[in-house]
């Protein structure tokens, strides 16, 4: 089966709850008295996304940039089925796989091999599965013998390795990416260039948020810029980047 | 709805052995490095149950030998009710890092604090059965009927984890409420002091569901068959719960990412 992701008139927004908005006892004392304050049932409301439409299939490289607050990490999310959509819908065909905190689930007081065990169940794999990503981590992460000692006692270039080397040891047909992930000392940082270009060629469509300009130059075929929640331009990489440098 | 529900429900069945792997690793966490790890539960437990025993078995008027076993299945049963109701509230606000990163059913977070507590309980069971041990008393063939109220509590307990899980997500209001709420049922609902004390206004018991849902327990346990009427109370409570709760499950799970 090959993957597709197909995003229709996607709304989507975030309710303010805990601020001073919608409290038990405002709901109930605005409920009793008929007095249904401003803010009324609807509640008041962050509109994060407003009527995206793409369709992607599988070579697609998709881009997206745009300020903080664009709505690029909500989209990501809704992408991920995270976060349910208000208003249209999302499709997803194919394995997916969404980056959004590389260090998810990371437990300082567990070994590096717990935590790649844990990692893998997070991730529904089975047994064989885990007993691979087992390998292919500690493989990747050269941890030798700390392997088996808690993360709390790892150097922090330790974890970076970890964290980076449980991140990129799935390999869906759609790969949603939150920043391109890479840090660590300059020796890792080449091993881990050519691991994640692996990961990414290997995915049939990526999904990109990120503030590098060369990063979406040398890996996506299309962008989206998002602002406020819509999208501003959508189109080819060297017309939408440069729309982009101009508007902001 | 309902069928997203149902999927979710499917889904974490499916998942249970990472339910399981996190309820384990909670308990073992919070002991890792200490000598004799998670025993310090037992020990507290017994602790406890031993001090009280002595105390109100004296205020009480109470023979030693009937107080001690009843004492210590209600505090042990209790203690398993009240942080299994106080845990809720947190089944899902306290994941909030997990829910924003990864799609998992819902019902995997609730049914890790279902867990959680049951290997608390089994933990604390080697108190009551210590006391049991030492006073020679043996339970009868009417234990057994504690075993179907059992799976019926964690039925409950499920349904309980999963609705206010997610009321306490939506309104911050709630955890605090129910925190005193379990603190007045510690000392409305016959834990410490026995029915039969309660001298003509026993039968009102059965109205409050915490007693009844205890009773279905602790009376097999304490070779006694629960009346009808406590039977009834807490099958009516459960079914209450139960449908409550997936009703509210089947309307707001597409909401509780935004909530944590």
């Amino acid at each position: 089966m090959s993957a597709e992701l197909l995003v229709q008139n996607l709304s989507l927004h975030f309710p303010l709850l805990h601020g001073s908005a919608r409290s038990l006892k405002k709901t109930i004392v605005g409920n009793v008295t008929g007095r249904v304050s401003s803010d009324g049932n609807a509640g008041m409301v962050v509109q994060a996304l407003r009527n995206i439409d793409f369709h992607l299939t599988p070579g697609d490289r998709l881009g997206l940039v745009g300020r903080n607050g664009a709505g690029k990490t909500t989209l990501l999310r809704a992408l991920a089925g995270i976060y349910e959509p208000q208003g249209g819908r999302v499709r997803v065909q194919g394995s997916l796989h969404a980056l959004l905190d590389p260090n998810l689930g990371m437990n300082p007081d567990l070994t590096g091999r717990e935590n790649i065990r844990l990692r893998g169940q997070y991730q529904f794999l089975s047994n064989a599965e885990i007993r691979r990503m087992e390998e292919d981590v500690a493989d990747f992460a050269e941890l030798g013998d700390f392997l088996d000692l808690p993360v709390r006692i790892y150097s922090s270039g330790m974890i970076v390795r970890l964290g980076f080397a449980l991140a990129t040891s799935i390999r869906p047909q759609v790969l949603l990416m939150d920043e391109w992930l890479l840090a660590g000392d300059a020796n890792f940082l080449e091993k881990a260039r050519l691991r994640l270009e692996d990961l990414v060629r290997g995915a049939e469509i990526l999904v990109l948020s990120t503030h590098l300009a060369s990063v979406i130059e040398e890996w996506c075929t299309r962008v989206i810029w998002l602002d406020q929640g819509r999208v501003r331009a959508d189109g080819n990489v060297a017309d939408v980047l440069a729309a982009y440098a101009a508007g902001t | 709805m309902f069928r997203s529900a149902w999927s979710d429900l499917t889904s974490a069945v499916q998942l249970a052995r990472l339910s399981w792997s996190l309820a384990l690793l909670d308990i073992t966490l919070r002991y890792r490095g200490s000598v004799i790890g998670p025993f310090w539960l037992t020990l507290s437990t017994g602790v406890m149950i031993g001090s009280m025993g002595f105390l109100y078995a004296e205020l009480f008027q109470m023979d030693m030998r009937t107080y001690f076993p009843f004492l210590a299945l209600s505090i042990v049963l209790w203690n398993y009710l009240s942080a299994l109701v106080s845990d809720s509230a947190n089944s899902f606000m306290g994941q909030e890092a997990l829910i924003r990163s990864v799609r998992m059913p819902f019902l995997v977070y609730s049914t890790r604090i279902v867990l959680r507590n049951l290997l608390v309980l089994l933990h604390n069971v080697v108190v009551v059965v210590v006391v049991y041990v030492v006073l020679r008393k043996s339970p009868s063939m009417v234990g057994f009927l504690a075993v179907p109220a059992f799976l019926l509590w964690q039925v409950v307990s499920l349904a309980v984890a999963t609705s206010l899980g997610a009321l306490c997500a939506r309104f911050r209001d709630i955890p605090p409420i129910v925190g005193s709420v379990m603190q007045i049922a510690f000392f409305v609902s016959g834990v410490i002091w026995q029915p039969s004390q309660l001298k003509g206004y026993e039968h009102l018991l059965a109205l409050n569901p915490f007693f009844s849902m205890l009773e279905i327990v602790r009376g097999p346990l304490l070779g006694e068959v629960p009346s009808w009427t406590i039977y009834i109370s807490a099958l009516s409570y459960s079914a209450i719960v139960i449908v409550l709760s997936t009703v509210l499950f089947a309307r707001v799970r597409g909401r509780i990412a935004y909530w944590v």
